[in-house]
């Protein structure tokens, strides 16, 4: 698949700021007033910022309340819904601990529970793909849930939670890619199969249907990007997970220099979150490809 | 909605016959050009006369080389050369449709064709993901998604002749490799085609049980070694003789002639 920038930066960032507000929402860390304002401003940049950015790859931004409309059947649309209500609440609850110093405890915990519901909404638009096996897996939800788990536990200051998420998202991530890599195999999808000629010998594209390139290509077969795969993986888990470990255990004192680590370890993670990412869209192969000899 | 009808009225699709298809590319052109005049917006072209041209197309002909494995009675089998046709299957369980956030993409009780409500589509291309077939162009000039209609603005148009009222690329074979009818009905001329030559679906693992079918081709022609004008062609001129024999074989050995023919 393409790694589409808008994409990669919107569900990078919209997982963490909805991670955030997981934490945020069930009263993690309880912080009032202009804390509070920090912290739910961050979330909330996150969280619309990568909302945002994903409508850049539409080709009618304009006509995007649309698709609030098919949530019976689309899990597309029932991320908008779910991101909305999310946002909503949570709005609600952020007035109440801005302004009043107030726990609507409730309410807290409908937000915190549609904020992780977006982020699961999200990660079905991908696993709900069968023509894209790396994909269309159970670890697909997991590897987002607890990437955003993790990210926002960090964000949200809570060490001791933030260094158990950060070990369970860097052992999904390794899953990941350890199924993922036989997941194209297993899926039983090859060029016999995609031209029903299969059973007669061994086929082979002999000529495309046009000398140019085209929109399925340009979309579906990303075969440059796959080259540096294993060194990108080895990078995105260092930065994404055994970094800010790291960060996080080093046993130092003082405030200042505790602080200070503390930020460097959502640097890393994040560059790393982006890292594995971009992984996630360059090394998915879409089943399409086989028609062109390529995937 | 973008929920699937559970069934349709009619299953009309296309049959495309692997044998017979020459790989001429017209039904590609005549698609092109039907379909970027009518229905819908016009299919564009970016950089058309430049380095790099590309556009949309709703029909693509891909050329694939089968290689059959040698066997006792075929020690050394040639490979086949086969031209392969691809637009929208119509699928009966297509994804593309009940991926679609905002119901622009839909399936057809009466007749099971799959179509884009251009002016709902927010060309987000999550259906062109979930399609297997590569049947759907997001058109970069529109910002909408296209794909084949199987000429919905003919097949009932009442101001077209009647042999005029099939799919363009249908109309145009000259090879007569696609037909057009309704699958659903046993009766009907596709679907005996389809049980007589063994018509299979693409990529059945999918789960999306297109209703256009291929026929497969038929095995190559097996002439072992019979060659009815070979005789005629045999080489005329035998090793020359007498003045012309000494002729030769003095003018091979004059040095820096290489040893050329001996005619
Ligand atoms: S061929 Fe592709 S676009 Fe057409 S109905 Fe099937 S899945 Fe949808
Ligand atoms: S590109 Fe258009 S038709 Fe396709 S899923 Fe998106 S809104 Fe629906």
């Amino acid at each position: 698949m393409h790694p589409a920038p808008s994409v990669i930066v919107f569900t990078t960032l919209s997982g963490l700021g909805f991670g955030l507000l997981f934490f945020l929402g069930l009263g993690m860390p309880g912080a009032t007033g202009g804390v509070a304002f920090v912290f739910f401003a961050l979330a909330y940049a996150l969280a619309v910022g990568g909302l945002l950015a994903s409508t850049f790859h539409l080709g009618h931004p304009e006509r995007a309340w649309k698709a609030f409309t098919q949530w019976r059947s689309s899990w597309l649309s029932r991320e908008g819904c779910a991101a909305v209500a999310a946002l909503l609440i949570m709005g609600l609850y952020a007035i109440g601990r801005i302004f009043y110093a107030a726990d609507w405890q409730f309410l807290g915990g409908i937000g915190a529970m549609l904020s992780l519901t977006t982020v699961f909404t999200t990660s079905m638009i991908y696993a709900q793909l069968k023509t894209i096996p790396r994909w269309n897996m159970a670890l697909v939800p997991v590897k987002f849930l607890t990437f955003a788990l993790a990210g926002g536990a960090l964000l949200a200051g809570q060490e001791t939670l933030a260094t158990w998420l950060l070990l369970i998202a860097g052992a999904v991530a390794l899953a990941y890619w350890q199924r993922g890599d036989r997941a194209f195999a297993t899926a039983g999808s090859d060029i016999g199969s995609a031209t029903g000629l299969g059973d007669r010998g061994a086929v082979r594209a002999f000529e495309p249907p046009h000398t140019g390139s085209n929109y399925l290509l340009r979309e579906f077969v990303h075969v440059v990007g796959r080259k540096h795969s294993l060194k990108l993986r080895v990078i995105g888990v260092s930065l994404a997970f055994v970094l800010p470990l790291l960060f996080l255990l080093l046993p130092v004192s003082g405030l200042a220099l505790k602080h200070t680590l503390a930020g460097l370890a959502v640097v890393s993670h994040i560059a790393g979150v982006f890292c594995c990412r971009w992984l996630f869209f360059a090394e998915a192969e879409h089943v399409v490809g086989l028609y062109y000899g390529k995937r | 909605m973008t929920d699937l009808p559970t069934t349709t009225d009619r299953k009309l699709g296309l049959v495309i016959d692997l044998d017979t298809c020459v790989g001429c590319h017209a039904c590609v052109i005549s698609c092109k050009g039907w379909n970027t005049e009518n229905y819908g917006a016009p299919l564009s072209d970016q950089d058309p006369y430049g380095a790099d041209p590309s556009g949309t197309f709703l029909n693509r002909v891909h050329s694939f080389e089968v290689q059959p494995a040698p066997c006792s009675a075929q020690p050394s089998p040639t490979a086949q050369l086969v031209h392969f046709p691809k637009s929208c299957l119509h699928c009966e369980d297509a994804p593309c449709v009940t991926v679609c956030p905002t119901g622009a993409s839909y399936k057809r009780v009466e007749d099971g064709i799959v179509l884009v409500n251009e002016s709902d589509c927010i060309g987000c291309g999550l259906c062109a993901w979930s399609c297997p077939y590569g049947a759907r162009e997001l058109d970069l000039a529109e910002g909408v998604m296209k794909k084949c209609t199987l000429c919905v603005d003919r097949i009932y148009n009442e101001n077209l002749p009647e042999e005029d009222r099939v799919p363009s690329c249908v109309r145009t074979c000259p090879a007569g490799a696609r037909h057009f009818g309704d699958l659903g009905d046993p009766t009907s001329d596709v679907s005996k085609l389809v049980a007589e030559r063994g018509g299979m679906d693409l990529m059945p693992e999918q789960g999306t049980r297109p209703v256009n079918k291929y026929l497969p081709p038929r095995p190559k022609d097996q002439l072992g070694d019979i060659d009815v004008l070979a005789p005629l062609l045999a080489p005329v001129a035998e090793e020359p003789k007498g003045f012309l024999g000494w002729l030769d074989k003095a003018l091979d050995a004059l040095p820096g002639n290489s040893s050329g023919g001996s005619n």
